[in-house]
């Protein structure tokens, strides 16, 4: 077993752990936000998706990996625009149109990919990186940690701006007002709608750059159905990270790493069925659930449309 | 999680046709008939745009899954395995719990029934083989809810993810069943070993549509009479509606919500042995038919009534098995279902709103 533990296993398995992890990390902070408002986003897997199809599209039309972050963040906020309309404005069942959303998301993109791309396949070119000088050179977790795309040190830093926003800033506390007690929220001259509304934007736009990121950099094409669950693994995260950015890190690190076992393994050269190899994040999910179920915690008021002067 | 009862709430039973209310009547057929119209327009503006004649596109579906023999076989064929699974998922609805995992289950109870079907069929009579591999796929498709039941009774836990993540995990797990465990050696794609056709379901009055569909009628009759007509099905429907207020009722909340699970992911499972037992006779790797999610708009749209879901999965049956044809002759892939799909559930909701928009407005 000591063949495993090689610097080559060890570097390709941290890095296809970033590789894997930050789509999650996308996904979960923007879940987070979501839910801290008080709206349990089950449409963030169709998000995820339509970014992703939006964003290859961009990059692969212009080249630009830059833009097509941009525009997979925009393809997935508006899928979250329409959840904002019917959910949050119109207050209709978030699950129902949760679900409505991501299989029409999943048929959408399979349907254009097909007209578009399905004889082609065509690939983008490796995406730029950006090697932090020095640091880089480290063995083992320079080349693993510090030879990624610069949006993944974006994302990272992102992630403690956000646990500042939520804990120092009046917007953090909107939101969580907005999830908890949304009444007295409404009482203090905010408006709860226009709150969560900008929460589900955000949390499209963030899965959709997740999404791009997931296409773009991991994939380098866009494949019908390629998240594959991935937002919904994100919506366990924010779960279980109790509404602390940096456990969605912890946590998008962790199932980055089950996810990249496929491939290190693959250098190791052991082979194993790729379908266990799948099975190890949603294994890995319902095992915590077991474990740590009992320290999840949701809002108050997840799930509920707010109406004003009904309890 | 009160989103699933405040839903099962507001749906209630739909309002009885026989009302003799010209207006009644008219309203709750608008309410079936409109988020299909809407759905269908919408969907023939993006047919528009990918550059396909709509017009062809319906009636060539049509025709095919509806008019031709052939194609009302295929289409009665496919109405089985989906009938079982909405049974199933009207149990779970109905009792205010969102079964979301249902590939999972119909998947490994397929492949564990396509195991055991060939493998029993030497030593036992026919009748026996299949009412055990009924029995087991049952067993399979509810053992596979369990964990989810477990969250949600003892930590609280939202069933919505938990089913998906075991659905996900289902689908993997039966993929690796077939590759490492249950595989025939004697072919070079990897599948199961493969139930004689003429051991199989019987087929009805000379035609190739199975006796499962009977089956799967009869599932659906009788869930809606056990969860309309009965006080097991009552009790359910209060968990479903009102937790506390069941609690209160000396109900015994746990149990029942085991029992909803077990009872829901139990049918689907069933749903899986019919397809196999009825059709397929083995499962290839990597065969995911994935109408789990599909099946959920059709439930809902029929407002979680028996014989309206019967009807809502002809309806879509037909548009499956259409498109399906369709796919080949006129290269609109079976993806456009899907987005019917997605836009049908987005009109229900809109509708579903829009009426209840109008009652607030009419009482107040």
């Amino acid at each position: 077993m000591h063949s495993l533990f090689t610097e080559p296993f060890l570097t390709a398995l941290l890095f296809g752990a970033i590789t894997a992890g930050v789509p999650l990390l996308f996904v979960g902070l923007g879940e987070q936000i979501s839910e801290k408002a008080g709206v349990l986003n089950i449409g963030i897997e169709g998000m995820m998706l339509f970014g992703a199809y939006a964003g290859f599209v961009a990059a692969f039309y212009t080249g630009s990996f830059a833009l097509g972050f941009v525009v997979g963040g925009l393809g997935g906020m508006a899928v979250a625009g329409l959840m904002a309309l019917l959910c949050v404005r119109l207050g209709m069942n978030q699950i129902v149109i949760g679900i409505g959303l991501t299989l029409g998301a999943e048929g959408l993109t399979a349907l254009l990919h097909h007209f578009q791309f399905a004889r082609s396949y065509p690939r983008l070119e490796k995406a730029p990186v950006l090697e932090i000088p020095g640091i880089s050179e480290i063995p083992v977790l320079g080349p693993a940690l510090f030879h990624h795309n610069l949006i993944v040190y974006l994302i990272v830093a992102a992630t403690f701006a956000i646990g500042w926003l939520y804990k120092h800033s009046d917007i953090g506390l909107n939101l969580e007002a907005a999830g908890s007690k949304p009444g007295a929220l409404d009482a203090a001259g905010v408006s709860v709608v226009a709150t969560r509304v900008g929460a589900v934007l955000a949390t499209g736009f963030l899965a959709g750059m997740g999404g791009a990121y997931l296409a773009n950099v991991g994939a380098g094409l866009f494949v019908p159905f390629m998240t594959n669950g991935a937002g919904f693994i994100g919506i366990v995260l924010a779960m279980l990270a109790r509404g602390k950015p940096y456990w969605v890190l912890l946590g998008a690190l962790i199932f980055g790493i089950s996810l990249a076992m496929t491939t290190a393994l693959q250098v190791a050269g052991l082979n194993i069925p790729t379908d266990v190899v799948q099975m190890l994040p949603f294994a890995m999910v319902i095992l915590v659930l077991v474990i740590f179920g009992r320290h999840s915690v949701l809002p108050a008021a997840l799930g509920l449309p707010y109406v004003r002067g009904e309890r | 999680m009160s989103a699933a009862p405040e839903a099962a709430r507001s749906q209630g039973l739909p309002p009885t046709l026989m009302a003799g209310r010209g207006r009644a009547v008219a309203a709750a057929i608008a309410r079936f008939l409109l988020p299909i119209l809407l759905a269908l327009v919408v969907g023939a503006v993006i047919l528009l745009l990918l550059g396909t004649d709509p017009l062809a596109y319906y009636t060539y579906v049509i025709r095919r899954g509806l008019f031709s023999w052939l194609g009302i076989q295929a289409t009665v064929t496919r109405m089985a395995p989906l009938l079982m699974i909405a049974a199933g998922l009207i149990v779970a609805f109905r009792a205010g719990i969102w079964n979301l995992g249902a590939d999972g289950q119909f998947l490994l109870a397929a492949v564990i029934t396509a195991a055991l079907g060939p493998a029993l069929i030497g030593s036992l009579p026919d009748w026996l083989t299949i009412v055990i591999c009924f029995v087991v796929a049952g067993l399979v498709g509810a053992v596979w809810s369990l964990v989810p039941a477990f969250l949600k009774v003892r930590y609280g836990i939202n069933e919505i993810i938990s089913t998906l993540m075991m659905s996900f995990l289902g689908i993997s797990f039966a993929n690796v069943l077939i590759k490492l465990v249950f595989f025939d050696p004697g072919t070079t794609v990897p599948q199961t070993h493969t139930l004689p056709v003429e051991d199989r379901l019987p087929r009805l009055f000379g035609s190739t549509i199975h006796s499962g569909i009977l089956i799967a009628l009869a599932a659906v009759l009788i869930v809606h009479f056990v969860m309309t007509r009965t006080s097991f099905g009552l009790k359910l429907c209060v968990v479903g509606a009102n937790p506390r207020a069941a609690i209160h009722a000396g109900l015994n909340v746990g149990f029942l919500t085991y029992a909803t699970f077990a009872i829901s992911a139990g049918l689907v499972g069933l749903g899986g042995a019919v397809d196999i037992l009825g059709v397929w006779g083995s499962v290839r790797a990597d065969w995911n038919p994935s109408f789990g999610l599909l099946v959920v708009p059709l439930v809902f749209l029929a407002r979680f009534h028996g014989l309206a879901t019967i009807a809502f999965v002809m309806f879509f049956a037909v548009l499956q098995v259409g498109g399906e044809s369709a796919a080949v002759r006129l290269g609109v892939p079976t993806f456009y279902t899907l987005v019917l799909v997605a836009l049908l559930l987005i009109f229900l909701a809109l509708v579903e709103y829009l009426d209840y928009r109008r009652q607030v407005r009419t009482r107040s």
